[in-house]
This record gives C-alpha cells, sequence and structure tokens, in this order.
C-alpha cells in the first residue's frame, strides 16, 4: 500500500523582515511552514546565524578564549572574523560597556563602535543593550539617531521602554526585537503596543527570551511553537513576526557550559562540553522556529550552519 | 484513546451483575473510559467485543518495551506532535553501537562510557538506555561472542544488529532472556526474520529505504501476527530523515495509519563522521521524533547534554518540576556563610544556585517546598509565605550549621520580611535581590558578621 504524505497549508505565514539597508540588506522569515516542512510550502529565506560580539569582555571561558583569540578586545575585528571566517549571516553587537551595574560608558562611546563594525562588514547588524530599562532607550536613541538609514536591528524593547526605544527606531528607520518574558500573550501584547505607536509591523522581531539547555530551555521551546502555530494556522497578525533567539550569552552563562574538568570531571570535555551546550540550546529552537540564531562560540555556528543547510535539502 | 463510556457500554452485556465491582454496567463502562480499570474484570464479555474493544482503546502509537528488569525501557505511546498539546511521554532512549569488527580494545571503551554515564538531574536519573551490537563482520560466531561479552559488562537492553537470519539467531541465543531489539526486518529478510521475532516473541525494527516500503513491511511483519514494532526509515540524510520522522509521526496520530502507529529509531551515527555534527543530529531526532537515538560513542561531554534536553521536551508542561525541598551546599560553606530561602521550582533552584555559584561565595541555599512554583507565583498563590518558610527553617537545621542568624529572602517578597521575622525571632530577615542575576554583586556585599 502506498503512503500518501499527510501535508498540511497554512492559512498565514510569517512576515518577512528585512534587516540592514543597501548591500548589505538580508531578510528573513517569509515562512508558510513550520519549520522546515518544505514538502508542504515554503521557507523563502533560510533562518539566519548571527555571532555575537561583544564590545567589552571580562574574564572568559577557556573555550571561547581559545576561539577568539586576539580578536576579543577588538569589536570590529571580531565582528569581520566572523563574518569572514566563521560564516556568520549577522553580527549581533552586544553593548556590554553600557551596563550601569559595570563599566556604565556613555551612550555615544557605544555608538561609535556601532558605527565602525556596521561599515567594516557587509552583513545586518543587530544591537543589543544590557536589558537595562533607562540605558537600553538612551542607546537606543544615540545608536538609531547616529545611524539613521542602516536598519539596524535594535533590541531589546520592553514592555516598560518600548516607546523610548520603539520612537527614534521609526523616527531613523530601524527595526526592532521586542522582548518579553516566555509567554505567547505578552509577545503579541508587546508588537500591538509598538505598533499602536506607529511602527510598521515590518519592522519587527519577537525575542521571547530564551531559556538554555536545562535552565528554561523547554519553555521557550514550546512558547516559539506555539507561536509559530498560532501566526500560520491561526494567522494570528501579532505572531506574523521573525523570531530571534538569543542563545550565547544564556548557553554560555550555565554552569554545564563553563566549568572545567577539574571541576565537574563526570561532565567530561569542558570544551566540547560547552560547545554542545550552545549547539543543543540552538538545535532546539531553531526546530521550534527560531529564524535569528544568536551564536558565540564558531564551532556552534558552523554546525547549526550545517543543520541549516542539510534541513533545506 | 477515543472511546467513550457509551461506546463501551454499548458493547457490554448489559446485566448489571456487578461481578466487575461495579454497581451497573454503565458504571463499569465510564471507568474503562477513564483508564481506570481493565476489560477483564467482566467475565461474560465476548471474545469478539474484547478485540474490538482493545483495538479501538488502543494507543495510536504502540509502546514497546525493550530489555528485561531496572533496565528496561518503553519507547512510543505519544500521543501529539507538539509537546505543549500535552505532554510528550516516553523520552528518547540514547544507545551506543559498538560492532564485531571492532578491536577489544575498543568495545571495552565503548562500554566503559555507557556504563559510566549516569546523571541526577531535579530526582530524575537520566543515563545510558541501550547498546547496539552490530553484526558487521558476517560471521555467526563472532557476533555471538560479542553480544556474549556485551551481556556480561552491562545490564543496558540490547539492540542486536543484523540483517543475516542465521547470524541473528545466533546473537538471540547468546542474548538468552534479556528480550533484545532486533534489528532488522528488511525487504529482503522479513519473512524469516519476522518469523524468528514471532517464535522468540521479541520486538522487532524493521527497516526501508522510503516511507512506501516502510508501510508495506510494517504492514506485512504484522499480518503475520507480530505487535512490537519499530520503524527505521533509512535515508540516512538528515534532511529526508526529519521528514520521515515528522511524517511518520503525523500518519499515525492524525490519519490513524496504523502501519506507521509504532516507535521509531534513528542512527545519527551513520549519518556523519563528525561527532560534533553527530550530537547535534542527536538532538534534532530528541526533539523531533526520535524514539530510539542510536550514537557511535557516549563521552560525558555530549551525553550529558542529550539527556538534559530529552528530561526538557520530555517534561511536562502542566506540572512543573520540583526540587527536593532542604538546604543545598553550594560550593563548601560553612559556619559564616551567607543563607538564602528561594522556591523548588527547578528552574528558580537551578537559576539561583548558578547565580550563587558563579559569585564563587560559598553559601547556604533553602529550597522550600511550594508545590514546584516560582517565587511570585508561590507567593501570590499562599504559599511561599512567613509560616511555611519559618517551619522550613526549624525543622532544616541550619540554626546548628551556621553561627550567624542573617536569612536572605528573595527581593520580590520584601513585604513578608515583618511578619517573617515575628516567625522566626531569632533571625534577622535581609532582603536580598529582585533578579537572581544581581545575586553575585549582592553578596559579595553581603556580611554575616
Amino acid at each position: 500500500m502506498a503512503f500518501n504524505l499527510p501535508t498540511e497549508t497554512a492559512k498565514g505565514k510569517v512576515r518577512e523582515v528585512e534587516l540592514g539597508a543597501g548591500d548589505k540588506a538580508r531578510k528573513v522569515g517569509g515562512e508558510n511552514v513550520l519549520p522546515f516542512h518544505l514538502w508542504e510550502g515554503e521557507m523563502p529565506n533560510r533562518p539566519i546565524v548571527a555571532a555575537e560580539v561583544s564590545d567589552e569582555v571580562g574574564e572568559l571561558v577557556p573555550a571561547l578564549e581559545k576561539a577568539l583569540g586576539e580578536v576579543k578586545n577588538d569589536p570590529v575585528a571580531w565582528a569581520k572574523k566572523a563574518v569572514e571566517e566563521w560564516g556568520a549571516d549577522a553580527i549581533f553587537l552586544l553593548l556590554t560597556s553600557t551596563d550601569p551595574k559595570a563599566t556604565d560608558a556613555p551612550a555615544e562611546q557605544a555608538a561609535e563602535t556601532v558605527l565602525k563594525v556596521e561599515e567594516a562588514v557587509n552583513v545586518p547588524v543587530i544591537v543589543y543593550g544590557t536589558e537595562d530599562l533607562d540605558k537600553d532607550a538612551e542607546i537606543a536613541r544615540v545608536v538609531a539617531t547616529k545611524a539613521e538609514g542602516k536598519n539596524l536591528l535594535i533590541g531589546p524593547a520592553k514592555e516598560e521602554n518600548f516607546k523610548k526605544v520603539g520612537a527614534p527606531a521609526i523616527g531613523y528607520k530601524q527595526t526592532v526585537a521586542g522582548m518579553t518574558p516566555i509567554d505567547v500573550n505578552l509577545a503579541k501584547q508587546l508588537n500591538i503596543l509598538l505598533t499602536n505607536l506607529g511602527m510598521e509591523a515590518e519592522k519587527l522581531v519577537i525575542d521571547p527570551t530564551t531559556g538554555a539547555l536545562g535552565y528554561g530551555l523547554e519553555y521557550t521551546y514550546s512558547v516559539m511553537e506555539r507561536l509559530k502555530i498560532a501566526g500560520l494556522f491561526q494567522d494570528d497578525s501579532m505572531t506574523q513576526m521573525p523570531m530571534l533567539a538569543n542563545i550565547g550569552t544564556q548557553a554560555w552563562k550555565t554552569k554545564e557550559a563553563k566549568s572545567s574538568e577539574e571541576e565537574y570531571p563526570e561532565w567530561g570535555d569542558p570544551e566540547k562540553r560547552g560547545i554542545m551546550w550552545e549547539t543543543i540550546t540552538a538545535v532546539a529552537l531553531l526546530l521550534a522556529g527560531a529564524d535569528i540564531l544568536v551564536l558565540r562560540h564558531p564551532e556552534s555556528i558552523r554546525l547549526v550552519k550545517q543543520l541549516i543547510a542539510d534541513l533545506s535539502g | 484513546m477515543g472511546l467513550s463510556g457509551l461506546d463501551i457500554f454499548k458493547k457490554l452485556p448489559k446485566t448489571n451483575c456487578k461481578e466487575c465491582g461495579f454497581p451497573t454496567c454503565l458504571a463499569f463502562a465510564m471507568k474503562l473510559a477513564a483508564g481506570q480499570t481493565a476489560l477483564d474484570e467482566c467475565p461474560y464479555v465476548t471474545d469478539e467485543v474484547r478485540a474490538e474493544l482493545a483495538e479501538a482503546s488502543a494507543p495510536p502509537i504502540r509502546g514497546v518495551t525493550v530489555g528485561v528488569g531496572d533496565e528496561a525501557f518503553k519507547v512510543g505511546e505519544e500521543l501529539v506532535l507538539f509537546r505543549h498539546e500535552k505532554t510528550f511521554f516516553n523520552p528518547a532512549v540514547l544507545g551506543v553501537l559498538v560492532s564485531d569488527d571492532m578491536d577489544d580494545a575498543k568495545v571495552d571503551e565503548l562500554l566503559k562510557q555507557a556504563n559510566e554515564c549516569e546523571h541526577e538531574r531535579v530526582g530524575v536519573i537520566l543515563k545510558v538506555g541501550a547498546i547496539a551490537v552490530k553484526a558487521a563482520s558476517g560471521d555467526a560466531g563472532k557476533f555471538k561472542a560479542l553480544v556474549e561479552k556485551v551481556k556480561g559488562a552491562t545490564a543496558k537492553p540490547l539492540i542486536l544488529m543484523a540483517e543475516d537470519v542465521e547470524v541473528m539467531k545466533a546473537g538471540v541465543e547468546a542474548a538468552g532472556d534479556s528480550r533484545p531489539l532486533l534489528y532488522a526486518a528488511t525487504e529482503a529478510n522479513a519473512d524469516a526474520m519476522g518469523a524468528l521475532a514471532k517464535e522468540k516473541e521479541l520486538p522487532l525494527a524493521v527497516k526501508a529505504e522510503d516511507l512506501d516500503k516502510l508501510a508495506e513491511l510494517s504492514e506485512k511483519l504484522t499480518g503475520m501476527g507480530l505487535k512490537d514494532l519499530v520503524l527505521d526509515p533509512a535515508p540516512r540524510k538528515p534532511g529526508e530523515t526529519f521528514k520521515d520522522l515528522v511524517a511518520i509521526r503525523r500518519a499515525a496520530l492524525n490519519q490513524k495509519f496504523a502501519a506507521f502507529g509504532f516507535p521509531t529509531i534513528t542512527f545519527p551515527c551513520e549519518e556523519t563522521d563528525d561527532e560534533l555534527y553527530e550530537t547535534a543530529l542527536a538532538a534534532m531526532y530528541i526533539c523531533k521524533y526520535g524514539g530510539i537515538v542510536v550514537l557511535s560513542h557516549a563521552e560525558q561531554w555530549r551525553m550529558y547534554p542529550l539527556l538534559v534536553l530529552g528530561l526538557n521536551i520530555y517534561t511536562d508542561p502542566q506540572r512543573p518540576m520540583a526540587v527536593d525541598s532542604k538546604f543545598y551546599e553550594i560550593g563548601a560553606p560553612d559556619e559564616n556563610s551567607p543563607v538564602l530561602v528561594t522556591t523548588n521550582f527547578s528552574l528558580t533552584y537551578f537559576i539561583v544556585s548558578g547565580e550563587i555559584e558563579g559569585s564563587k561565595i560559598p553559601a547556604w541555599l533553602g529550597v522550600v517546598d511550594v508545590d514546584g512554583q516560582s517565587v511570585l507565583t508561590a507567593w501570590a498563590a499562599g504559599k511561599f509565605v512567613p509560616e511555611t518558610i519559618a517551619k522550613f527553617i526549624n525543622t532544616s537545621g541550619i540554626a546548628d550549621k551556621v553561627k550567624h542568624r542573617k536569612l536572605i529572602i528573595p527581593g520580590y517578597v520584601a513585604q513578608i520580611s515583618g511578619e517573617l521575622e515575628e516567625e522566626l525571632p531569632d533571625w534577622e530577615i535581609v532582603i536580598g535581590t529582585r533578579e537572581a542575576a544581581d545575586i553575585p554583586a549582592f553578596l559579595r556585599q553581603f556580611s554575616t558578621t
């Protein structure tokens, strides 16, 4: 008996959102199928892998120290290396230096770094603050103004500061990532608030907050699946934004990824273990529906890109 | 699945004889539909009806048990495509492959890896679930010797891999009564392999190059009377394997396609030679519909994250994972170390303990039983309240372990500090941080003296 492949056709599709401008532009989203269900619909743009670059690093896990080498203190060189050698599709620039609880560098100074990095690479740039509501709003204003027309993806905008992050993005033609704490309705609600503010829905990305493997991954996984299903099968407009999974920071923060073999001999080789902690988090969220995956280690970038290629047939 | 109490009632004798222990046939039918009693309790139901009801109430994906005793595992019995719709039930089993063309040292090393890999997380024991023993040499004697060796070294369930039935027979003999999974029936050997599995009453894997052939073979084998099958769609190309696994799960659940109503087996070890990529593929199959996942090695660096992934994905979304309520030693705390309390929601515990550990300041972390809820939820539900916390502190014995009397509570429940001080008159209540991420900075400026 011949088997008939069961297919399901979605009513809706994820919005196509352009990141970057001019030659550097790249589209994400646009799919009308669940992740990689290419036999029943289309993913016109494959999920992209963004390399995390920080403008200030403290003590690094040895695996990352080794992978980064010289470039760890030079965000421009780091970004170039990530694009040219590691094959990153985008740069996720984390402005660690601006954290008011630490260095508290002025927004103007951070914005200079953003411009230099943007200038140096031929891929879209995502700019994130450190989740300090006031400082992030200030960074959004300064960065959006100075980088007018570059169409950066700026975040995270939260329910408490979305106006201050959203308004300059509208004025200076940037895209915004709205971040909510692992909840379908809150993600939807923030998109409604941002569009009511005047943002085009085509300029929004959902950051549903990433829980790393062993630290809430299952919550992010299910929230992403539910957002994707709501967008595709219920044609729910305010869930049809591409999704960003901010994996590197969360995965490398876990003790399982960063502890040495002396501390936990029963966990095995620390370098491979750290890479797999990040990669496995990414694999799960790729299958759950992430359109942008932010990763730190070059090996994780390689592995996730290989999987995306294999799943794309 | 799917049969209502009334559907079942129509098929019962309707004599209300009470011999089943229930007052009426209707009451019995309702209990049956709820899965709270067994049809065998009714002495008068006909064999015909018995078969009909058994079939109608069978899960859409059969549960298949491999192995015996404590180490036995069951895969299958899944009811949904997405974990948020209900839950995934029987976590993907990770296996490691040994082959009779490997030298002894290699086999010993792999078995050692498999045996040593055992971790506890949130009260769940995570371990390698199976050993796949492959007849690569084609020599029945060699295969038999390897099966004997493996069986002597581990109690883990075996997957016997041979396509030549004579070689398989030698392996089955060596496996004794350990209920191995036979791998695999193919188009070429289905009659003989099916007969062997039937005679020995063993579960049997079915391997075919495409889904049409897999469905045909599965139907042929169930036609021979076999019930415990495991499906291997064998393109050995990750993209196609993913597509096949989705198709099989969907066909079984949404179309009730009986030929695919079985768990699956995948072989990332045969899809790449790159150990890291092999591990990434295993992660994909844990998420998307792999029942058994066979790897080339079982080093801790790969098995631990994969096992944690299985734990995460197969956690019941409606029932939060809880850790044991007690004082945890983070680092090596002494009598002057800070004392903190939080709730027993596993995520809360992992994040808080992780931040304390990251601060490099040893501390005592008390975890209060609030039915696995987070701090704010438990407080709102009246569970993380002064009375409960005081009772926990007073019975925990922490007062004997530290000299000071300072208790740090989560910043989100600052409002209970006054009342808690009344409940714990000996203690000074200190309001900690709202966010776990701020704990290291807090602890660095905190002093118990």
